[in-house]
């Protein structure tokens, strides 16, 4: 088993547990080589990858391109802020042309939930979803859950809450499937209005109450509250927000374990965790930065790999 | 398929002893040298090398690295079978040292160009070397040779040579191999 069972990554939920084992044991290589003096190797110099980004993102967008340029690979740019889709222009002709110029691999994120599957379908290139809308963010789950792996040593039987706007939110639901693959354990706790209806047929438990989560479990991913994706409000106000589901430095050290605490980023500091948690040896959201590296090349290789000349 | 022995495990004992007292003649006591068995199959020669030289010749500082080229090939995406990678373990400069690499078969010298390329992400070595347990002769597409050779072995294209090792394969042997 050295290859994947996947043309493209679309989300968690079209990966089977030896992918992830096969992504994970080449993200391992990959670790090594960006922590070289020289962190570059040549094995996609024949390939162009277009990162096509139609919402925000810094954090994502900058990891794909390090990640890329770290295979030799030749790299466009395009954010739909400057684009022609401004002008009117549908998705797939959008790609088609810039797939026109021999571009091997698309990079997308998207606001609508189930863009990159609906592209697969539609042009010739290997697609990788770097979010769409609320749906999934494959790479994240990944790197997330590689990065529980390299803290505690596996993350078959790990108890994982995830903390926050559930309902917004494509990390929770690349996680949730990304964990239960690998054999963990997944509760998600928030406010009732920001859980998904019919959540509990995933297989997670639900909780409401922020303390009795972080008693229970081994980590916990703490998520942005998604403003920009509320067109109503979820709870009276931020600070009610945060004085019922916000982690502080005083409700870690009164649990009875040391529990590790997750950021996919950016970070509202003092409303989700405050910043002494953030910067403190229990949380490993850096780690999670530099993993989502490595776990990117890792993706790009295996994917580009079967792209035939 | 049918196969005939090359090398038995005492010309294999014999030979090693002989490559490593070559190594001594040119590096003494290998203070200014690191030894580097490239993945996956160089790294048991490499390993015995820098056991003998340390455990039977008593030199001290023998630094020993392994380097994995996977990612450095030239024909990525190019074969039927995808290219799996193994552990680079390199945990010293090569800046300015004398380099030795060590596989244990020299075949088309593509593996070794590769590894050239990968040697450089740790730094700009003095000069590197190669040695190798079977050169195949006449079987080269590039230009590169061993300057330390085991034994040279003629074999056409549809044979494959095959050096077994004892802690991997359960004996010190090499092989000719005819599909």
């Amino acid at each position: 088993m050295s290859e994947l069972s996947v043309n493209h990554l679309l989300g968690i939920k079209y990966l089977n547990k030896q992918d992830i084992q096969l992504i994970f044991e080449t993200a391992d290589h990959f670790k090594e080589v960006i922590n070289r003096p020289i962190k570059k190797v040549p094995s996609l110099r024949d390939i162009t990858i277009a990162n096509l980004f139609f919402e925000n993102s810094t954090r994502t967008k900058l990891s794909f391109e390090l990640a890329e340029k770290r295979l030799s690979a030749d790299v466009i740019n395009f954010s739909a802020s400057q684009s022609s889709v401004k002008k009117g222009e549908t998705l797939i002709d959008t790609v088609n042309n810039i797939l026109s110029m021999k571009v091997d691999m698309v990079v997308m994120r998207h606001p609508n939930p189930g863009a990159g599957v609906f592209l697969s379908k539609h042009v010739n290139a290997s697609i990788i979803n770097a979010g769409d809308g609320a749906h999934e963010h494959p790479t994240q789950a990944l790197l997330d859950t590689y990065s529980i792996r390299e803290r505690l040593g596996s993350v078959k039987g790990k108890k994982v809450v995830i903390v926050g706007d559930i309902l917004h939110s494509r990390v929770a639901l690349s996680n949730i499937f990304a964990l239960q693959l690998q054999g963990a354990e997944v509760m998600v706790c928030g406010p009732k209005t920001l859980i998904p209806k019919y959540i509990d047929k995933l297989g997670v438990k639900v909780e409401t109450n922020l303390r009795s989560a972080l008693n229970w479990c081994d980590v916990a991913n703490m998520l942005r509250v998604q403003n920009e994706r509320m067109d109503i409000s979820f709870f009276p106000s931020t600070r009610e927000y945060t004085q019922q589901f916000g982690v502080n430095k005083e409700l870690l050290d009164s649990l009875d374990k040391e529990i590790t605490i997750m950021h996919p980023g950016p970070i509202n500091r003092g409303v989700e965790i405050t910043s002494d948690v953030a910067d403190s040896k229990q949380a490993i959201i850096l780690d999670q930065v530099q993993n989502g590296v490595a776990i990117r090349m890792a993706v790009i290789y295996l994917l580009a790999s079967k792209i035939k000349q | 398929m049918s196969q005939k022995v090359l090398l038995n495990a005492k010309e294999v004992n014999i030979i090693l002893h002989r490559l490593a007292c070559q190594l001594i003649e040119n590096h003494n006591d290998f203070s200014d040298t690191v030894l580097i068995g490239i993945q996956p199959r160089g790294k048991f020669l490499a390993n015995r090398i820098a056991k003998m030289l340390r455990e039977e010749y008593k030199i001290k500082n023998v630094q020993l690295g392994h380097l994995d080229i996977t990612f450095f090939r030239d024909d990525f995406r190019r074969g039927d079978k995808p290219l799996e990678a193994n552990t680079t373990e390199i945990n010293f400069v090569v800046e300015d040292k004398k380099v030795v690499f060590i596989d244990d078969v020299l075949y088309t010298g593509r593996s070794i160009r590769s590894a050239l390329t990968a040697i450089q992400s740790f730094g700009r070595p003095k000069g590197i070397e190669l040695l190798t347990l079977i050169d195949r002769r006449f079987s080269r597409h590039l230009p590169i040779q061993p300057d330390y050779r085991g034994r040279q072995v003629d074999a056409i294209n549809k044979e494959k040579v095959k050096v077994n090792w004892a802690e991997f394969d359960g004996e010190d042997s090499v092989y000719l191999i005819n599909n």
